[in-house]
């Protein structure tokens, strides 16, 4: 008990003094999650309505599959990438594992079949006869795409949620990857699992307290946005 | 041949999956004027309506608009840039009233003077400018409807298609909307095809109709003419056992119109004003006929009437009586009897002015 309380307040002390090692973790943490979100949402979603819109042999394989990906284990995401990117592996000339670039690309992989997934239902729940309504007003097709993908922005919202929600608490890729160097490729889960293996669980429930706050403080504001409609 | 037509079909074969969902031989949409598609549920009307707004693909045949061909994807884009389709269901999009209205108007990349000016015209039309500022998913459903009905005619659209839009209102809210729809379709001259499943509504806003059954059209010509011989027995059910006479009022007062039909004036029951268009609906079970002249009585319509046709059914006579215009009158078979009616005699044939239900045209 006395460990637990301890920690807190000491956590609390590191928080409030805005400790620069904590501070610069969180912001990598920020930057590429934020990042591989950001690029998930754009693979994500065209592929996502494309896959909606258009019917062609073998749709409903594709669409198991984007399933399946959106609960895609991080440590096979890692270990994939970890082969990619290996010295000899096929993309080894690029010289990124270790870097805080394979954690971006990591991440994206994680979170582009969960965007993917959720867009592609938003835009299949939409009512059937939309599509030709808003074709019959005049719009042309990319009009007409635009038009739907704003009609599911609440659904879209949520997707962005569960991509960065996915992807910031996300340890398994990130530490293969990644490496967990410290100034340089060290994120909020990646160091709470050191710090905490190390028994400096002040440390360690301070990142946690954080990476809390920021999971909570993102999907509060997009909570926000969603619910203001 | 074709100059005179807005829209047109030809050998027309529809097919979803493997199945043919249409198969029409030739269907002529003429400009100004209001046709109705009216058929069981499942008849294809509703595909004939998307086809004809280049929504569907064409298994085989010929669409024509404006005597072009529309035969690739730019020429139906075009035909798509000319017409508006409001489907059953309102389908508003999640943003304002007014945004709604103006969403055709945004896609043809207008000037906000003219997105705003058509907008307001068009909420003015269907009497929603109270509601510009409102969200779409807070409105009723007939309030809805008005938005999807603005919507389509804001793009100002050479025809516009309706597919059964008025299910699922309220009877007040529908008449309501018909007497609006019925009065801009006047003013405004656009051409419109709309798929109907009620007599009184293909009455009073068609000039022409269309029979569908099965994917096929099996009767098409003027709502009249399609209304006196109905091709089949869905059509008969839908058209009634009722006489359609059309007429103008000429007089109205105290609840009581005089209307002229073929020269005659028939009295009716009703509030129409003088000059009024309508439609005179008498049921035949309605009709009385007596050998002479009735003296004192209370029907207001009494005239003479040369029996043209004599139809046993089942349990009685159908007349067909010439009095200047055509009417029909059940008798029952003892009547009959002791009458001694034959074709060529003369009767007097009688009917109360609430016995007239009045249509607006």
């Amino acid at each position: 008990m006395e460990l637990i309380l301890q920690g807190i307040i000491k956590a609390f002390h590191l928080l409030i003094s805005f400790d620069p090692e904590v501070m610069s973790i969180t912001w990598l943490s920020l930057k590429i999650s934020g990042t591989a979100t950001f690029i998930s949402l754009f693979i994500g979603v065209s592929i996502g309505v494309a896959v909606a819109l258009n019917d062609f042999f073998g749709k409903r394989l594709v669409i198991s599959i984007i399933n399946t990906g959106m609960g895609l284990p991080p440590v096979v995401v890692g270990l994939f990438v970890t082969i990619m990117i290996w010295r000899s592996g096929p993309f080894g000339f690029l010289e990124i594992l270790y870097t805080p670039h394979a954690m971006i690309i990591a991440q994206a992989i994680i979170a582009t079949p969960i965007v993917m997934g959720i867009s592609l239902a938003a835009i299949q729940n939409l009512p059937p006869n939309l599509r030709l309504q808003i074709l019959s007003l005049g719009a042309s097709r990319l009009q007409m795409v635009w038009v739907l993908v704003k009609e599911s922005r609440l659904p879209l919202l949520a997707a962005v949620m569960a991509g960065f929600g996915g992807v910031i608490s996300e340890i398994g890729a990130s530490i293969m990857v990644g490496g967990n160097i410290k100034g340089y490729s060290r994120v909020l889960t990646t160091a709470t699992v050191m710090e905490t293996g190390k028994g400096n669980f002040d440390l360690a429930i301070a990142l946690g307290i954080i990476l809390l706050l920021l999971a909570f403080t993102i999907n509060f504001m997009l909570t926000q946005i969603q619910q203001r409609q | 041949m074709k100059q005179s037509l807005l829209l047109s079909v030809e050998n027309l074969v529809v097919k979803r999956g493997k199945v043919t969902v249409l198969n029409v031989n030739e269907l002529k949409v003429f400009p100004g004027r209001t046709l109705a598609l009216i058929g069981p549920n499942g008849a294809g009307k509703s595909t004939l309506l998307l086809t004809l707004a280049g929504l569907l693909p064409i298994e085989s045949g010929r669409l024509y608009f404006q005597s072009r061909l529309m035969n690739t994807s730019s020429a139906l884009a075009m035909l798509r840039r000319n017409i508006a389709v409001v489907f059953q269901e309102p389908l508003l999009l999640n943003m304002t009233v007014e945004k709604n209205v103006a969403v055709g108007l945004k896609f043809r990349n207008l000037s906000r003077a003219e997105i705003k000016e058509s907008v307001d015209k068009a909420l003015a039309y269907f009497g929603i400018e109270h509601l510009a500022k409102r969200a779409a998913k807070t409105l009723s459903g007939g309030e809805s409807k008005r938005v999807s009905l603005a919507r389509a005619f804001a793009i100002k659209p050479k025809v516009i298609l309706l597919d059964e839009a008025f299910n699922s209102l309220d009877p007040p809210t529908r008449e309501a909307i018909i007497d609006d729809l019925q009065n801009i379709l006047q003013k405004t001259k656009i051409t419109a095809v709309l798929a109907l499943h009620d007599r009184e509504e293909t009455l009073r806003l068609a000039q022409d109709v269309v029979v569908m059954s099965e994917g096929k059209i099996i009767q098409q010509g003027a709502t009249a003419q399609v209304f006196h011989q109905p091709v089949n027995e869905y059509i008969a059910n839908f058209v009634g056992t009722e006489v359609i006479l059309e007429g103008v009022v000429k007089k109205s007062q105290a609840g009581l119109m005089d209307v002229a039909v073929n020269g005659n004036i028939i009295e009716a029951a009703g509030e129409f004003k003088t000059g009024q268009k309508v439609c005179c609906c008498l049921r035949p079970e309605n009709i009385t006929v007596s050998k002479t002249m009735p003296g004192k009585i209370s029907a207001r319509n009494v005239f003479k009437g040369k029996v043209i046709k004599v139809l046993r059914q089942a349990y009685f006579y159908k007349l067909t009586l010439d009095c200047g215009f055509i009417l029909s009158a059940y008798i029952t078979m003892p009547s009959f009897d002791e009458m001694n009616i034959r074709e060529g005699s003369t009767l007097a044939v009688s009917f109360k002015a609430t016995a007239v239900h009045v249509i607006k045209r």
